[in-house]
């Protein structure tokens, strides 16, 4: 589901950047429309493209790109539905990290079509974790970069002090570092299972 | 299993295996409920006190709630707190104590909208009662602030909210689609059958409509209105000109038909006209004789007077035998472009019915 995956990067430049940037990057890539549909498929191979003109407009690395649509899919209260399914995989951020290595089987319960790389967490004893994301035959396409944001504003979340670093790829699987230094550092913010409303 | 040797296990032990279990003694009155079945209790009382559905924010209240409830819950009667759907024993709670274990159907009679399933155990001293929610677990969840931390460590019941919250969201997305697809089809469809410059339907919209009309066993007319002398408006004035004729000629055709009549633009200057509803031939002859006036009137283009007039075949479907809609469409738009040319042969600004009498000898009229 690339649909899915384009109308996340198109959400987050238009909430933060506003639509006359995002229109401006799609005059760019000269698609012949200016809006992503979340429900239909693109060519896989234009998310990479997508990606770089985001980068090129903004002019920031791809990587904090990445970073801060991590951190805009748990935090903006215009894509909340994200938030709230991951906060399903777990109580604690620590029963999240461990809910990780469902995270690929979950999302293609949602949509069959969104296939994430897999990804491995190990539990390195001291308060550090070891993600790992893709691997060489499915490759993590920037997804270490998103989850490093992600997983920090998750750790808001939950109220959990987490400090992250994504420390390279090897072997085709993007590293992350998760060093867990206090769960109940803040308060976080509440959830009820059922949907309020 | 026999019920006199059955023993129970630890209640700590239960309490975190089946959350929602109640040990009953002899008589059917609960001696110890579970947490989270305690906590139907207690917010089920609150909530029927204070209507509100739970929200993010009282998680810390429901700690309280979940406590009283349990004192609650305690000492009253199992079949006095939930009502049994299945089996029907109504309140004999002895009927259950005679079997091995029963699967129960149940409602709380203070919630009689969550319904609930369990099995009943009989044990040494009394029964054990293991409830969860079935398909109204959402409802329950909501109506009693459930968190993952008070189902059972083996419960798929987060999975199931997980799922059914990851659903909705992906349903309502295809369906935001689906509307938008929608709404492009409906306006791609209208401009297939628009014709542009005048805003008329085109030619794609002549059998539809007839068909519609046929099919529903209504009376109609069909005018086939040629503009005489458009050629020389273009020639001579331009295409602009001759554009503006068009359009003005439209908007007199619909001025001068009621809603509900169709007026189209076959193409260059051919017009059909489908009035609806039964007319006799005299008022045929008025509505041609008016049309014909109001076009021959000038048109202005820039500051030049453009002179047009029209000619018009007419049939009417009440004088054709009940033939299926394409043969019928075909038949009379064959007469009322025989009538046509009849109109036009005889001078033109003037108007032919067809008269299935008379064949090929329409009478003309102007």
């Amino acid at each position: 589901m690339q649909g899915l995956v384009n109308r996340a990067v198109e959400r987050f430049v238009r909430d933060t950047y506003g639509r006359s940037t995002w229109l401006a990057i799609m005059r760019e890539l000269d698609l012949g429309f200016s809006e992503f549909e979340a429900m239909l498929t693109y060519d896989p191979a234009l998310t990479p493209r997508l990606l770089t003109a985001v980068a090129a407009a903004l002019e920031r690395p791809e990587a904090d790109i990445l970073e801060d649509i991590g951190t805009y899919l748990v935090s903006h209260p215009n894509v909340a539905a994200v938030r709230r399914l991951l906060r399903f995989g777990g109580d604690t951020f620590e029963d999240l990290l461990y809910s990780l290595e469902d995270l690929p089987g979950r999302a293609a319960l949602a949509v069959p079509d969104l296939h994430l790389p897999p990804m491995d967490v190990a539990d390195e004893g001291g308060g550090l974790f070891h993600l790992s994301i893709g691997s060489r035959d499915s490759p993590g396409h920037g997804f270490g970069h998103l989850a490093v944001g992600l997983f920090r504003a998750m750790a808001d979340d939950y109220g959990a002090l987490v400090v992250l670093q994504h420390t390279g790829t090897h072997a085709g699987a993007e590293q992350v570092e998760i060093e867990f230094l206090s769960a109940d550092h803040a308060e976080g913010r509440g959830f009820s299972l059922g949907v309020v409303g | 299993m026999d019920p006199d040797t059955a023993r129970p296990p630890e209640p700590a032990v239960l309490d975190v295996l089946c959350p929602m279990h109640a040990r009953l003694d002899g008589q059917g009155r609960i001696v110890h409920a579970g947490p989270m079945l305690a906590k139907l209790d207690g917010q089920g009382r609150h909530d029927a006190r204070g209507g509100h559905d739970a929200t993010d924010g009282n998680a810390a209240h429901d700690g309280n709630a979940a406590h009283d409830g349990n004192a609650g819950l305690t000492g009253r009667l199992f079949l006095e707190v939930f009502e049994l759907r299945r089996p029907r024993i109504d309140r004999d709670f002895d009927a259950l104590m005679g079997r091995d274990a029963t699967r129960l159907r149940l409602r709380l009679r203070q919630r009689p909208g969550i319904g609930l399933k369990g099995v009943l155990v009989p044990v040494e001293g009394g029964a054990l009662v293991d409830l969860s929610f079935g398909i109204a677990l959402q409802d329950a969840v909501r109506a009693f602030a459930l968190t993952a931390a008070d189902f059972a460590a083996t419960d798929l019941a987060i999975e199931m909210l997980y799922l059914i919250e990851a659903k909705s969201v992906a349903m309502e997305a295809s369906r935001k689609l689906n509307l938008r697809l929608q709404g492009a089809r409906l306006a791609a469809e209208e401009k297939a059958f628009t014709d542009t410059l005048t805003g008329l339907g085109n030619r794609r919209a002549l059998e539809p409509v007839l068909t519609r009309l046929i099919e529903t066993d209504s009376a109609f007319a069909v005018l086939n209105l040629d503009l005489d002398f458009f050629k020389a408006v273009n020639d001579t004035l331009g295409h602009a000109a001759g554009d503006h004729v068009l359009q003005l000629a439209a908007r007199i055709m619909q001025d001068e038909t009621r809603e509900g009549d169709r007026v189209l633009r076959l193409g260059g200057d051919e017009f059909v006209i489908i009035l609806q509803g039964p007319v006799d031939r005299a008022r045929l002859d008025e509505i041609a004789a008016r049309l014909i006036a109001r076009l021959r009137e000038p048109m202005i283009w820039e500051g030049r007077a453009c002179h047009v007039s029209a000619s018009i075949g007419m049939a009417l479907s009440r004088d054709y035998p009940p033939l299926a809609a394409p043969a019928l469409i075909a038949a009379m738009m064959e007469d009322a472009d025989r009538a046509l040319y009849a109109a036009k042969a005889a001078g033109r600004g003037c108007h032919v019915v067809h008269d299935p009498g008379a064949e090929g000898r329409d009478a003309v009229r102007s």
